[in-house]
């Protein structure tokens, strides 16, 4: 299906016959193109940018790639193609047939749960803006900036179910969205990882490689959605999502692959001499991965959730992969294990399915993460390296849920303040780790030139070579 | 006679970041996934190339040639993608008699070349006349005007799944249907291929010939080419045995910075388009090395690619065309333009990093011969002596008909 280019607002969903909305989105867009020049990737509004711009939303519309500035940038409303008779697939609505418009009762939950989704995506944005004056390569510049204006055209798919479903309020939570701002304390984003600083592109690979996948885990969870729109906007952004995740993956996969040269090459797996070195020791790396990973665990919400049930049993937000699930999608009398803290130990507890549906989500999210460290320890394998990277258990430094105010080490130990404030910097990047990773930053931006911290990329973007001119500054 | 080699879609573990895009975008459900890898069943992919746009990482557009198709459960449990597959060393150099006395002739005066040192290396001879693969026609475009009476044809050969290298510089063998007179098959004919390695789409499974009709001999008199005909008349659609791919040195190199002059007549011009074609693909990487090319015909109607050639950038290549036969103005032939252009020309014969080939009528040769030997006299070079070095370095190809 084409994506009308024509008018201002490009899209698949016939803005066009619907004035009133078209109006109302067009009202929007200028306050957001300020909000994008205001908090989008700093100095950059000149830069001519070699990115992908979906065309079309089948298959072959993704292969569009040209040099364009990022505020020139097509934002508009994709929605995949409607599936004919498509049915709600769970819940108490199961075998109906999925909804156009947003049923009355469950009007405010659908809102909530929008917004919510919404908020991460200009948040992110707004986290990563300075990372421009550091990028390790015009390639990596590239890929930062391609996921800063997918992540604005989220934000537009969400303002458009907001605009085209929920009136009036829609239209002010669509103002909302761009009027908090990322780690202000008057006006804060939403969930609390989001406010968080990105404060440098080793945190920026992992947040790209954990947090993008929490959203790609609530996207897909949203995709089973029985509210078709919903459905069909999230589905679309998964395919864009994937790119984040690749970022992240390669990234970090990257950064080991260059630690692993340095360390032959210095016969030696010292930290504070590979620090001499210029690159980021292991130990750094598995210290940023507890962090990044422990605040993305808690975007999932408690273990037991009277509202994940909700959520589900309404038909609203499915499980990942629901459709491809072999059980009755209904859950009632099903249990799912949850763990609790008994003492100094952690212990399993079945509660009921459908209240535990938080805690399955970021199950399934772990053993996602878990495959991608295990990949990245397949380069440390092949390179002789002995040392491998883990993810902390799941209690280690959580805020929300049963574990918070709980001290738990990264394999799951449940200790004291005190031993727990003893060996907390071996657990979590320190002000000095910061200031090292901070050191190394620089900005490089030659062609074919990577910092020393990391490896260049197999291939390039669009099967162009690493050394591209991915970015042309003016 | 062996089984033809299948060409397979796999998707590389090593870059795949198990995304699930293209699970999702493949309409066949031909994608699937463990906890370990994203794999492709071969029986149920049709190559609608829906998945290969969505990947984020390129791993999905990896394809290997096999005896036969790796399983979902091989695949499954892979790390790294497997090498490609042949019938082996004794097999891969199968090149028919036949073909061997067509080869020899074209390359008769310049006899046995090495190839670039950095040329790819070459499968030869995959197919046999016993054991040919087929192929489907997918384009069949007259490149002379209407009002010509030469027929010059780009032709498009589509080989599916199966698995059918080549490198710009080499040819296929065309076996045309039916008996001769003497009610034996017919003998293979030898085009050359005037695409690049990835295709005459990119990344399809194809190539492009150049043919031209024969009908007349080389004294005019009225002949009909048997071959030539019979691919000129195929439509879309229709299936052609291919034998080869044959040609292990007219190759043309790989390594960035490396020139190439480039001196052709009519249908010669096919391998220079597969080399300018590959070029052209690789600008963006900018690794360098001019192109010169030399081209003549009859007149700008009967020029093959004339078009498309005046379009490329002059960043890529510099051409400079002969026209015999234009009403008014006086004949030109490849070797007066190479007069023309001496200094340009010298200055690559002398640089060890530019690589020569000369290729359509046996005619042009001398003509050729006799302009490179004059101006590198004019140089104090002396031609036939700078000429055997290039040969044995492999800078100096020849192929003529």
């Amino acid at each position: 299906m084409a994506i009308d280019y024509a008018s201002k607002i490009p899209n698949n969903v016939d803005l066009a016959s619907n004035k009133q909305l078209q109006r109302a989105l067009e009202h929007w867009q200028p306050k957001y193109l300020d909000w994008w020049r205001e908090m989008g990737p700093e100095g950059s509004a000149n830069h001519d940018v070699y990115l992908r711009t979906a065309v079309s939303v089948d298959a072959k519309g993704w292969a569009h790639f040209e040099h364009v500035k990022m505020p020139d940038y097509r934002w508009g409303i994709f929605l995949t193609p409607p599936e004919e008779s498509r049915e709600i697939g769970f819940g108490e609505h199961k075998g109906a047939p999925v909804w156009n418009d947003v049923p009355g009762e469950y009007r405010s939950t659908l809102r909530r749960i929008i917004v919510t989704q919404a908020d991460t995506e200009p948040a992110s944005v707004e986290q990563q803006r300075y990372l421009g004056a550091s990028c390790p390569s015009l390639y990596d510049l590239r890929n930062l900036y391609q996921v800063n204006v997918e992540e604005g055209r989220h934000l537009w798919a969400m303002v458009y179910l907001l605009h085209a479903h929920f009136g009036r309020d829609g239209r002010e939570e669509g103002e909302a969205l761009l009027e908090r701002r990322s780690g202000d304390a008057d006006r804060p984003r939403i969930l609390g990882a989001f406010n968080e600083r990105t404060p440098d592109w080793l945190s920026f690979f992992l947040f790209t490689f954990l947090t993008d996948r929490d959203g790609k885990y609530q996207l897909a969870a949203l995709a089973e959605s029985g509210f078709d729109p919903l459905a069909r906007s999230t589905r679309f952004m998964l395919t864009e999502e994937a790119h984040h995740l690749f970022v992240g993956e390669s990234g970090i996969a990257r950064i080991i692959t260059r630690t692993l040269e340095v360390m032959k090459q210095l016969n030696t797996d010292d930290p504070v001499r590979l620090r001499a070195a210029g690159v980021i020791d292991l130990p750094t790396l598995q210290r940023y991965l507890n962090f990044h990973f422990s605040v993305t665990l808690d975007l999932y919400g408690g273990e037991v959730s009277s509202n994940a049930a909700t959520f589900f049993n309404m038909g609203i937000k499915g499980r990942f992969e629901e459709s491809k699930l072999g059980d009755d999608h209904v859950l009632n009398g099903a249990s799912y294990p949850v763990l609790e803290v008994d003492g100094d130990r952690l212990r399993e507890k079945q509660v009921g399915a459908t209240l535990a549906l938080n805690e399955r989500l970021r199950d399934d999210y772990i053993k996602d993460c878990q495959s991608g460290v295990d990949r990245w320890n397949k380069i440390l394998e092949k390179g002789g390296a002995t040392q491998r990277l883990a993810l902390a258990h799941k209690a280690f430094h959580r805020k929300i849920g049963v574990f918070a105010g709980k001290h738990v080490t990264p394999d799951g130990r449940v200790v004291s303040d005190v031993e727990w404030h003893a060996q907390a910097s071996e657990w979590l990047p320190s002000d000095a780790d910061h200031a090292y990773v901070q050191a190394i930053s620089g900005a490089v931006t030659g062609p074919g030139q990577y910092a020393n911290w990391i490896a260049p990329p197999l291939r390039g973007i669009n099967s162009q070579s690493p050394d591209f001119e991915y970015v042309r500054f003016h | 006679m062996a089984p033809p080699l299948a060409r397979q879609h796999l998707i590389d573990p090593e870059v795949c970041i198990r995304c699930n895009t293209c699970e999702a975008a493949c309409p066949r459900g031909a994608i699937t996934h463990d906890r370990n890898n994203y794999v492709v069943r071969y029986e149920d992919c049709t190559g609608s190339g829906d998945c290969l746009p969505p990947c984020p990482t390129g791993a999905i557009d990896s394809w290997r040639q096999v005896l036969k198709p790796w399983t979902v459960e091989e695949q499954l449990g892979w790390s790294a993608l497997p090498a490609d597959q042949s019938h082996g060393e004794a097999l891969a150099g199968d090149v028919p008699a036949d073909v061997e006395a067509l080869t020899a002739r074209a390359t008769a005066t310049s006899g046995h070349v090495p190839p670039p040192w950095s040329a790819a290396h070459p499968y030869v001879g995959l197919y046999s006349p016993d054991g040919p693969a087929e192929a489907t026609v997918v384009g069949n475009l007259r490149l002379t005007s209407e009002d010509s009476d030469s027929d010059i044809r780009h032709l498009v050969l589509d080989f599916g799944r199966v698995a059918f290298p080549v490198l710009e510089g080499q040819t296929v063998g065309i076996i045309p249907p039916g008996l001769d007179a003497h009610g034996r098959p017919h003998n293979v004919r030898l085009y050359s291929v005037a695409s690049p390695r990835d295709g005459e789409r990119p990344r399809h499974n194809n190539l492009a010939l150049t043919v031209k009709r024969v009908v007349s001999d080389r004294d005019g008199k009225p002949a009909h080419g048997v071959a030539s005909n019979y691919l000129c008349d195929l439509t879309r659609g229709a299936r052609v045995q291919v034998t080869g791919p044959y040609g292990s040195s007219f190759l043309m190199p790989n390594h960035p910075g490396a020139k190439l002059l480039m001196i052709c007549t009519g249908t010669g011009a096919a391998p220079m388009r597969a080399m300018t074609e590959r070029r052209r693909r690789r600008l963006p990487l900018n690794e360098g090395g001019d192109i010169l090319l030399f081209f003549g015909a009859r007149g700008p109607h009967e020029l093959p690619y004339h078009g498309p050639l005046m379009k490329l950038p002059r960043a890529l290549i510099d051409v400079d065309l002969a026209y015999s036969r234009v009403p008014g103005r006086p004949k030109e032939y490849v070797q007066d333009r190479l007069r023309a252009r001496g200094d340009d020309v010298v200055r690559r014969v002398l640089d060890d990093d530019c690589f020569v080939y000369v290729c359509g009528h046996k005619r042009m040769e001398e003509g050729v011969t006799e302009a490179l030997r004059d101006l590198c006299r004019a140089h104090g070079v002396d031609w036939d002596a700078r000429r055997d070095v290039m040969k044995r370095e492999g800078r100096f190809h020849i192929e003529t008909y």
